[in-house]
This record gives C-alpha cells, structure tokens and sequence, in this order.
C-alpha cells in the first residue's frame, strides 16, 4: 500500500503542488490529471524517490521509500516518457538485460512470449533502432508483463501507440488490478479500464 | 528481492556496455586515432632532434593519453541518459556504485586499453628504449583506469548539461596531475636509471583509492544530476 501525506513539490522558485493527500491500495487505478506543466511528471518522479519533496512523506507499506531503497525498487516498475531501451541493442537483449538487472529470472521463452503478447512477433531480433516509434513504445511496455512489481507507475503509457495497442494497454492494466497489483498513470487520451472504477487526482 | 552478486551485477553490465561498444565502433576508434595524432603532432612541431624527442617522449605521451580519456568521457553516461536507461538503472533493487564501476571499468576497456595497447608503437617513433617502453605500459596500465574513474565523477556532475564537455575538462583535468606526474615520473626514472618503483606503487595506491572511493561518489552525482 503507498500512502502519501501532505507532499508538496516544486521545481525552481515554482511551487507546482502542495498538501497532496492520498493512499492507494492492492487491485486500485489511479489516474493523475492535469494540464500542461500541473507537475504530473514531477510527481511521479517524486514517487519514485529521482525528486526529493519539499514536505511530506511518502511511504510504502508503512514506511519511507527513502529508508526502504531498493525493498521499494524491486516492488515497482517506471515507464517515464524516455522508453530507456537501447537503440544498438535487440527488443529481446535490451529487455533480457533489463530483467536481469532487476534481479528476475527470465528466460529467453518468457520475454519471446511476452514481445508477441504486445504486438511484436517477428521483430524480437531486430535492432530496436529499426522499429516505428509505437513499436518501441511496445517494447517498453512489455517490461510489465517480465516482472513481478505489484506498483506500476505509467508516465503517458499511451503516446504513439495506435488503437489496437491502447485496448491492450486496458487489458494488461485490468489483469495486474485483478493480481492485485496497483497502477498509478497520467493520460491525455481515455483510457476505460473494464470493471475498475478509475480514481482521479487532479493537479491544477 | 532478489540481489545479485558482486561478480554478477559487474559481468552483466559490463557485458552490456562492450557490446553496445562493439555495435557503435566509431566512437571507440576515434579515441584512439585523436591519441596517436595528438603524439605525431609534436615531433612535427619541435623538430627531429633525437635527444629531445627522447626526452620528451614520457610526458608528450602521457598527456596525450590524459586529453583522450578526456575527449572520450562524454559517452560515459550521456547516451544512457539521452534514451532513459540512466533513469531506470537508478530504480534498479542492486548498488548504483557497483553498476556505476562496471560502467567505468567497460568504459576503460573501449577507451583506455588501447591506448595502452597502442602506446608501444608511438614510443618507438620517439626512440624509447625496450626499458622505457615496458615501464610506460605499466604506467599506462596503473594509471588509465585512474583517470576514467576521475572522469566519471565529472562527466556524472556535468551530465546533461548545455557545454558539459568543455566544463568536465576544466573539472577534472586539475585533479588527473597526480597521475600525470607520477606516471611520466617513472618513465623518466627508468630513461635517467634511477628506481621506478616508487612512482609505480603511488600510481597503484592512487588506483585502489580511486577504486574504493570513486564508483560511491559518481553514484551520488548521478543522483543529483537525475533530480
């Protein structure tokens, strides 16, 4: 469960949001609005511990992510707007290696499985430079399904993909929830997830 | 949570990086070429007078080798930094400063060992003795990964920062002196006879200084430079 209390963030002398107040637990949506510059990002990457708020607390089953360290890592996964894949590197290196360094053990089947699960059959040994930029997307998103995180905190999970790839996006999500799991993400596009009443922060 | 081995985390990493290394060989190769010509310059500038090129063999070399590791420092973190890798290595449930030192230590092997490699070739041009040549690959060999390690801690501060190559150099080239003169040092020893021993065992003091405290350090900057 991640609870946070009285956040409050800014960048520079620019306050972007202050007494931020709410808890999420297992099988829970929460979906951060906001315009342009309403500090969605920075809070997300507050929550993943790059952003040191300026009050408040954030805690994760109880305690501060600041004191958990790599306990809270190796419970969450972040997909910020940068896909962080190597453009040199393979969809099955680049997601083999990523699997490896947060410590799962994956064989070479399970990520094969979970490339074509996204769309990707066929382009699991082309250099990743080669590929569209929905089908990096795709690559990305496919760490998901390799790890066992149970809080996925989603930067635009959406951008570049097509339609096809968005109604994926809403089945992957509603089978983490049902797993239990937790999802935290920001979206300009509509994103319905199927029998998960979505909850709304909305930053201004 | 499943923690990996030292051993490992570094050969998963390292492997990494040589292979991205491998995928993108120009840049490797540039390094090198910029080190041999910066050397071949000085013979054309100060003339063919053998003596003094034999003199000034140890320092024109060394500190080539020092402007390399310089030049080569930009791709140590941006490339990671640019597609987001950086980011998500900084999430990762194991030691940032142990994934940090595979990175230098890959880094070392694209761009310092080559020169060392390549060292003994140049010192020949400048007539070096077989003595003065085995002495400066063991320099070389002490004091490369030094310099690497320096240079991380730099290219980590000045990461994605508008001229961050210009403001590295200014960072940390005052603090490679010690390597430079210790390492020209025990060239010139061995050319005039004196014991070369000391400047070796400082240059290997610096080195597992450098070792321990570097990769610690470079973690911190890093996640300052991500904030």
């Amino acid at each position: 469960m991640l609870e946070i209390s009285n956040l409050a963030c800014s960048r520079g002398d620019h306050l972007l949001f202050s007494g931020l107040n709410f808890s999420l637990s297992s099988g829970e949506l929460l979906q951060v609005q906001g315009a342009n510059g309403s500090g969605k990002t920075s809070l997300l990457r507050t929550l993943c511990g790059f952003i040191m708020p300026d009050t408040g607390e954030i805690r994760w089953r109880g305690q501060n992510i600041r004191e958990l360290g790599d306990q809270f890592y190796a419970e969450m996964i972040y997909l910020g707007h940068l896909n962080a894949i190597k453009d040199e590197l393979n969809a099955l290196e680049n997601l083999r290696i990523g699997a490896k360094l947060a410590g799962c053990k994956v064989d070479d089947k399970q990520v094969i499985a979970a490339l074509r699960r996204l769309g990707l059959r066929g382009r699991e040994t082309l250099p990743v430079k080669v590929l569209s930029q929905g089908q990096r997307r795709r690559v990305a998103l496919a760490r998901l399904l390799l790890g066992n995180a149970s809080l996925w905190i989603l930067d635009e999970p959406l951008t570049a993909l097509d339609v096809g790839a968005v109604g994926l996006m809403q089945e992957l999500i509603s089978e983490h929830l049902v797993n239990n799991g937790m999802v935290i993400y920001t979206t300009h596009q509509p994103l319905e997830v199927v029998g998960v009443a979505s909850r709304r922060l909305a930053l201004s | 949570m499943n923690k990996l081995s030292l051993i490992g985390l570094l050969s998963i990493m390292i492997r990494r990086d040589l292979v991205l290394a491998m995928r993108r060989r120009a840049d490797v190769v540039t390094t090198l070429i910029f080190f041999v010509i910066v050397v071949s310059l000085f013979p054309l500038g100060v003339g063919p007078e053998v003596d003094m090129l034999r003199k000034m063999a140890p320092g024109v070399i060394w500190v080539a080798a020092l402007l390399a590791s310089m030049l080569s420092l930009g791709r140590l973190f941006s490339a990671d930094h640019l597609d987001g890798t950086l980011e998500q290595m900084l999430l990762v449930p194991q030691s940032l400063s142990v994934l940090v030192l595979a990175k230098i230590l890959a880094h070392w092997m694209v761009s310092g060992l080559p020169l060392v490699i390549m060292a003994p070739v140049l010192g020949l041009q400048f007539d070096m003795t077989a003595q003065a040549i085995g002495v400066l690959i063991i320099a070389l060999l002490l004091g490369t990964p030094t310099l690497s390690m320096i240079g991380a801690i730099g290219a980590a501060l000045t990461l994605g920062l508008r001229g961050g190559g210009a403001l590295v150099s200014l960072l940390v080239l005052p603090l490679c002196i010690p390597v430079l003169i210790f390492g020209a040092g025990a060239v010139e020893a061995v050319i005039s006879g004196t014991s070369v021993s000391s400047h070796l065992s400082l240059l290997g003091a610096l080195l597992v200084m450098a070792l321990v405290f570097t990769p610690w350090v470079t973690a911190l900057a890093l996640r300052i430079s991500m904030e």
